[in-house]
């Protein structure tokens, strides 16, 4: 395959409208098939420093046959010349031409090559030819500087480019477009995390209400429910009270005393007998005489003297038994007795059974 | 030799200076890069062939590098700069492909 039949070459040329760095037309491609040729190096006059070497290096078959033959031979050289710039890719044939020249003419150093052109033919038109060529090649022509400098400033950029891209994380080469585009994003995106904070934060705050009041609430119905339950003489009690004892007293002086208790303040009360059982006095507590000595309270059976502890004010609930015509009055002209006795703590321990209201609802 | 000898000159200097990139060239200087890279590719396929010219491939160098820029520059204005600087690198890709692979054809003969 050769170079024309592959991709690329004849493609890639006319392709695109930008200008081919360095390259002829594709005519003046056409005329140098494969290879350097010596007749488009003579078309410019200033070659770069690659192109001279290949020129001197071509006109080193001119001028071999010249030398072992010395000036015999110089009939024929335009064909020779002919015949090497013809067949200049076959080997054979120009070695047949050069047999002296065990070099391939590619390999040949130019100076050997000018040093005899200069001393043996320095009338032939190539020698100043080669010698501006090198001239050429040692000082370069203004083009060449501009070629050395746009090379420096390309690998120049190339790196600064390399570097800042690096460099940066993308932000800074981002276009304005794009970067209004993110700014906007990101500022929709915090006005909706702000909306969220307030949102979270009013029910943050309608929680921790709704716990406090919860607190509260609870704390009330303890509060309540410890009121209730001594009332009701589901839990015990104390405080500071009177402890009275009876003695040989029927059912009704227990009421009597009771009653007169609980009209005078006291809040908590219970009943014992001598046995050591103690009932707790509530709201419907009775008290019945017992067959055969003692009261029956709340379907106990107690026997006297009674003791009957009673937590309230004791310089209320004392004068309150002793007025005159007073439940101490009545029990001893029963002929009981009665006493009394002031206590700054007295523990009511007994209590009762919680009871379902099975009928009874609250109306609201 | 002397060419790759200023190519790293060139490299050197950006390495020593680290300059930043001015604010202004930030969206041309990577196309005007590609161009170059493109123009000296030509340029090596252009020595490697026999049929190089130094006028011919300073004035492509060049006007490669301007006619990138202008053409972001053009897109930048007609609000179309992302997709136009993507079409120049497409195209200059598609020609450092043939360069390369035309060089590559001189050095292995393949």
């Amino acid at each position: 395959m050769t170079d024309r039949d592959d991709n690329g070459r004849d493609q890639t040329t006319p392709g695109f409208g930008l200008p081919t760095a360095g390259r002829q037309p594709p005519a003046a491609e056409g005329a140098a098939p494969s290879g350097p040729a010596v007749e488009e190096e003579t078309a410019y006059p200033v070659p770069p420093g690659g192109a001279v070497e290949e020129a001197t290096a071509h006109l080193v078959p001119e001028e071999k046959p010249a030398d072992p033959v010395a000036d015999v031979d110089l009939a024929p050289e335009p064909t020779v010349e002919l015949l090497a710039r013809s067949t200049r890719e076959s080997e054979p044939v120009a070695e047949e031409i050069s047999p002296t020249s065990p070099d391939s003419p590619m390999s040949d150093t130019p100076e050997p090559a000018t040093r005899e052109s200069d001393l043996d033919r320095g009338a032939v038109p190539a020698a100043p030819e080669v010698a501006d060529k090198r001239a050429g090649l040692k000082r370069p022509a203004p083009a060449g500087t501009l070629i050395w400098v746009l090379l420096a400033l390309f690998g120049f950029t190339l790196v600064v480019q390399l570097r800042s891209n690096d460099a940066d994380s993308g932000l800074s080469t981002m276009r304005q477009e794009d970067l209004v585009q993110i700014l906007s994003d990101l500022e929709a995106r915090d006005s909706r995390l702000n909306s969220d904070i307030e949102a979270l934060e009013r029910s943050r705050q309608q929680l921790t209400s709704g716990v406090a009041g919860r607190e509260a609430a609870l704390e009330e119905a303890n509060k309540r429910s410890q009121e209730l339950g001594l009332l009701a003489g589901t839990i015990a009690g104390r405080g500071p009270g009177l402890e009275i004892v009876l003695a040989k007293v029927k059912a009704s002086d227990v009421l009597n005393t009771v009653q007169e208790l609980r009209g005078s303040g006291g809040e908590v009360m219970q009943i014992g007998g001598a046995e050591g059982t103690a009932v707790r006095i509530v709201a419907s507590t009775y008290f019945v005489d017992a067959a055969g000595g003692g009261i029956i309270a709340d379907g106990e059976r107690l026997t006297g003297p009674f003791r009957i502890l009673v937590v309230g004010s004791p310089d209320t609930m004392r004068p309150a038994l002793q007025i005159p015509g007073g439940v101490v009055a009545s029990v001893k002209s029963d002929g009981g007795s009665v006493t009394m006795d002031s206590r700054s703590m007295v523990e009511v321990t007994a209590v009762r059974k919680a009871t379902a209201l099975q009928y009874a609802r609250p109306v609201s | 030799m002397i060419a790759v000898l200023a190519l790293l000159v060139g490299v050197l200097l950006g390495i020593v200076f680290h300059p930043s990139v001015p604010q202004e060239l930030v969206p041309y200087l990577p196309i005007a890069v590609v161009a170059a890279l493109d123009a000296v590719f030509g340029g090596l396929r252009a020595k490697l062939d026999g049929i190089f010219d130094d006028k011919q491939f300073v004035i492509s160098f060049i006007s490669n590098v301007l006619v990138s820029g202008l053409i972001v520059y053009l897109g930048d204005q007609l609000g179309v700069g992302p997709q136009l600087s993507t079409g120049v690198v497409v195209v200059l890709g598609v020609r450092i492909f043939g360069n390369v692979a035309a060089i590559r054809r001189h050095l292995f003969r393949a």
